[in-house]
């Protein structure tokens, strides 16, 4: 998690739209300890394993996020279409995500909770674009978001693009979650 | 200005006389829901931030119902009952509907209208995206992830953006015979799409919403998220009270929309003009009548879930399935054990429920989410290869009810049942009105 404003730099992995949270991770391994350090690794081994191959990392398809026996993933930003993270409200879809290596996403637009889990967990943060880039950037593409500008750069295609500001929630992003934002507020105790 | 049930009840719980859309408010919350899926993590997240002996904010309003992954052989699944059991001893919860007793319910979302937690008025997080079922019953209800639970369990409170209010407004004195309100809000959500009202609230409203029973206006609200939605609510009247009268003598205060109130947009619904709908493979909102889709290639028919799963959703299916046989393998799953026994003492022509479904050839289950949502591979009726299923529950993304090969047809149990009796898709006027389409 980064929570300081420091540039996030990466390999993109780009899906589609209406990417639900059974296809972030499916039910059937909603059952293992995200605590125990062993086990929850299985969430980085399972993370996007319900998205159907030929719209797991696009243009081409048929690229898994993590490899083969592999519970981290060479990518660090996820690049997807509208409707990000729609479905259940497991908190186990950031929490997998995170756990595989992803440090970001840009989408023009997330379901709410989602964002929510996203932002109050900590887990990564949920960049909002102005339009669609899930046609743009492909695959593989070197990334770099810069936080403070507000601007997504494709260093592969030496395309930039704006990204909006994270309004309302930067203050729970930068603090790392709704615990530590409540806790320097004096909400909960230290 | 007025304003709207939902942004008075959010300022109600956050002691202001008024708040607006876009609004971030702290709420007090009256009642907290959590499950066998995502209780464990929040419990783990509780410790971990409040101490490893911390109780809760008040043990009379967190609710723990095991319903997801219940009947399987998973040695994790059955390890998160056995976290929530311990947790529920140590925090001595009045609350906690455990697995393997009399207490058992099932599914949490119409587990918590039987026990008398939905009241109009209050505010009540869940940890499940169906949480927004129980705003039928004119509260605020919504899901939330792991965090924010274990947040209210120590606190008591959450922070809530104020939605703005998408008002659907039904016309129309009764539902036609073939109608149920799983084809009303498949209309809807194929018509604003499964991101249409996302961050809003779906109110539902008009002069048909009292052709509407409280298990119809659920099944409105529960796929509310379906569009994308934070909540559904339906205002209280003399049905809700009815029903929660029954239910409860917890007190409660009912609260109604402003006629001034501010609406981010109206749509308007003739309910004696709606036809049998379908939500076709992979998304809610890829909507098509079921006249349409006539004779469309089936493996399986299922009814259950918070959705479809419903005593009404059964004596529908009856309706159609008594007298006849199924050409499918037909999955029946009561959401709750109360509806479970209701199966066997409700009649159709003096016959129970039960016994049609047995009749008809189906297969019957326990009480849980079962195969709505895949589960482990050993759950009751889930699609573990490329079957093409039609079912009465309320998501159809890809892998939603098991195998990503699968493909799922979205329907209501009218539709379902006269699908499961010839075999292939089938408009319910078939069987309702002996009409040919």
């Amino acid at each position: 998690m980064n929570n300081n404003s420091k540039p996030i730099k990466g390999k993109a992995f780009v899906l589609g739209k209406n990417i639900d949270t059974d296809q972030i991770i499916p039910a059937a391994h909603l059952v293992y300890s995200l605590d125990d350090p062993e086990e929850r690794k299985l969430y980085g081994k399972y993370a996007l394993s319900g998205v159907p191959a030929a719209e797991s990392g696009l243009p081409e398809g048929g690229v898994s996020l993590t490899k083969e026996g592999e519970t981290e993933s060479q990518f660090k930003i996820i690049v997807a279409s509208d409707n990000f993270g729609c479905g259940s409200s497991r908190e186990h879809a950031p929490a997998c995500l995170e756990i595989a290596g992803i440090e970001a996403i840009v989408t023009p637009s997330y379901a709410r909770i989602f964002y929510r889990n996203s932002v109050d967990g900590g887990f990564l943060i949920p960049f909002e674009s102005f339009e669609d880039l899930s046609s743009e950037v492909h695959t593989g593409d070197e990334l770099e978001i810069d936080q403070v500008n507000h601007k997504l750069k494709n260093l592969t295609q030496n395309k930039e693009y704006r990204i909006k500001p994270l309004g309302s929630v930067a203050d729970i992003v930068h603090a790392g979650g709704i615990f530590e934002y409540a806790r320097q507020n004096g909400m909960v105790p230290r | 200005m007025g304003m709207t049930l939902t942004e008075k009840i959010l300022a109600n719980h956050s002691g202001r006389d008024h708040v607006s859309p876009g609004d971030n408010v702290w709420v007090d919350v009256d009642v907290l829901m959590t499950h066998d899926v995502c209780g464990p993590p929040a419990i783990s997240i509780f410790q971990k931030q409040f101490g490893e002996n911390a109780k809760v904010w008040d043990k009379n309003k967190l609710v723990i119902i095991p319903d997801h992954y219940i009947f399987t052989a998973d040695k994790y699944a059955n390890r998160n009952v056995d976290i929530l059991r311990a947790f529920a001893a140590e925090q001595d919860l009045p609350y906690f509907y455990d697995v393997g007793t009399d207490s058992y319910k099932g599914v949490c979302h119409v587990a918590l209208p039987e026990e008398g937690f939905t009241r109009p008025g209050e505010v009540l997080f869940g940890t499940d995206s169906h949480t927004c079922t129980a705003g039928a019953f004119g509260q605020f209800a919504t899901g939330i992830g792991n965090t924010d639970a274990a947040f209210i369990m120590g606190t008591g409170k959450l922070w809530v953006k104020v939605p703005e209010t998408m008002r659907f407004i039904f016309e129309g004195k009764s539902l036609p015979p073939y109608l149920m309100a799983k084809d009303i809000i498949l209309q809807i959500i194929g018509d604003i799409g499964v991101d249409g009202a996302t961050y809003r609230t779906m109110e539902f409203a008009g002069n048909g919403i009292k052709a509407l029973s409280m298990e119809d206006r659920m099944t409105l609200t529960n796929m509310a998220i379906e569009a994308g939605g934070k909540n559904g609510v339906v205002e209280p009247d003399e049905i809700t009270e009815a029903y929660v009268k029954s239910r409860t003598d917890h007190p409660y205060t009912k609260v109604y929309s402003d006629p001034d109130a501010k609406y981010h947009s109206l749509h308007y619904y003739n309910l004696e003009e709606m036809v049998p709908m379908i939500a076709k493979p992979h998304s809610p909102d890829n909507k098509a009548t079921a006249e349409e889709l006539e004779g469309e290639y089936l493996d399986r028919a299922y009814i259950g879930s918070c959705t479809g799963g419903k005593l009404s959703d059964f004596k529908a299916a009856a309706e159609i399935l008594i007298g006849n046989k199924v050409k499918l393998d037909t999955y029946i799953v009561p959401a709750t054990t109360e509806i479970a026994r209701a199966l066997e003492t409700e009649t159709q022509s003096g016959i129970p429920l039960m016994e049609i479904f047995k009749e008809a050839g189906c297969k019957i289950g326990n009480a849980s989410c079962a195969a709505c949502l895949g589960g482990p591979s050993d759950t009751f009726g889930r699609l573990n290869h490329e079957e093409v299923c039609i079912s009465s529950t309320n998501r159809n993304y890809p892998g939603r009810m098991g195998s990503k090969q699968a493909q799922v047809y979205l329907a209501s149990p009218y539709t379902v049942a006269a699908s499961a009796v010839t075999g292939v898709i089938t408009d319910p006027r078939v069987f309702i009105q002996q009409t040919v389409i």
